[in-house]
């Protein structure tokens, strides 16, 4: 029976497959978004900043700032669940991934938000759940809180056009 | 509304708005339920690096701040607005190089919900990148925001 894999090459390749799927997009990057992993599970984190602002009398995040920041989440997740598999069995390495930035990217179809509560000055997070993963269309639902992981300020569902073999 | 000072509000409103201003968003038109803005094609708006097509969330920003701005300029004088959902069906990709300009029309008001339509075009007139539907709150009575035309988003719970 072979050894399992040290700890820190495992962490590595997930790591390094998580990077692959975020940093290459530009406007992600501007907005600041980064994710926390836990195994499998991911953590969207929106660290505040001023350009964040919608509402300079309340003030508030942008609505569209906040859409934008749970339509990455629901994006990143569904890239990151389907070469999981992938890379896990070592049929993929992270570096095909980045090579290739967007080969993985699912198409947006539509995508629709519920604002909740306002979103305050401060850093937010979410996280997204595939409730369903086809070849060809998947849906995804994500919530997003700042201080109080119970206390939603914005939760959305959207349906995805998975990359085809060429895409 | 006269035209100058409906172009002042308009300006007012847009400039009151950080992230409006980060991406270089304005409003070109503002009138009686209806608001059409433009985002120049800037390199850190993109979503596709292999591309270069502007990310779906950037388009979402400028048509959720057009919706807002379309419930402040209704002949009902809403004295505050927030978005309660917006749902945003994607066409196809925005042209690389592109500016986007979209057109959100306040088709309803009631006492306290505001009903909007919104479509996102590139240079291709015909051919709607995006298109958006969303409904607002209608805050009624004294001000809470900023005098005349505050921004819209992200305020109280609806």
């Amino acid at each position: 029976m072979s050894r399992p894999e040290p700890v820190q090459v495992i962490k590595q390749r997930r790591d390094a497959t998580l990077r692959a799927l975020h940093e290459g997009v530009p406007y992600f990057r501007w907005l600041g978004i980064v994710f926390d992993r836990r195994g499998d599970e991911l953590t969207a984190v929106l660290p505040y900043d001023d350009k964040l602002i919608g509402n300079p009398i309340l003030p508030a995040i942008h609505g569209g700032v906040t859409a934008a920041f749970l339509e990455t989440t629901a994006l990143v997740e569904l890239g990151w669940a389907t070469v999981w598999p992938e890379i896990e069995s070592g049929a993929m390495t992270p570096e095909q991934i980045d090579l290739n930035t967007v080969r993985w990217m699912p198409k947006t179809i539509d995508f629709t938000v519920d604002y909740l509560r306002s979103g305050l000055p401060r850093d937010a997070y979410a996280r997204a759940r595939v409730n369903r993963s086809g070849r060809r269309y998947a849906s995804v639902h994500v919530e997003a809180w700042q201080d109080n992981r119970a206390r939603l300020f914005a939760q959305a569902t959207g349906h995805f056009l998975m990359p085809g073999p060429d895409g | 509304m006269s035209e100058d000072r409906a172009a002042k509000l308009a300006k007012q409103f847009i400039e009151a708005i950080p992230y409006a201003r980060a991406v270089g968003m304005s409003l070109t038109e503002v009138s009686d339920g209806t608001a059409c803005g433009i985002m120049p094609y800037d390199a850190k708006l993109v979503g596709d690096p292999r591309t270069g097509v502007i990310a779906g969330g950037a388009v979402s920003a400028l048509l959720d701040t057009c919706g807002g701005a379309a419930v402040m300029s209704h002949a009902s004088a809403p004295a505050g607005t927030a978005t309660i959902d917006l749902r945003i069906d994607y066409m196809r990709p925005a042209t690389p190089g592109q500016a986007i300009r979209a057109r959100a029309t306040c088709y309803h008001v009631t006492r306290s919900v505001a009903f909007v339509r919104a479509v996102a075009h590139d240079d291709d007139g015909d051919r709607p990148v995006a298109t958006a539907t969303g409904a607002f709150t209608v805050e009624r009575g004294r001000m809470r925001r900023a005098p005349d035309y505050a921004p819209s988003d992200g305020g109280e719970t609806p």
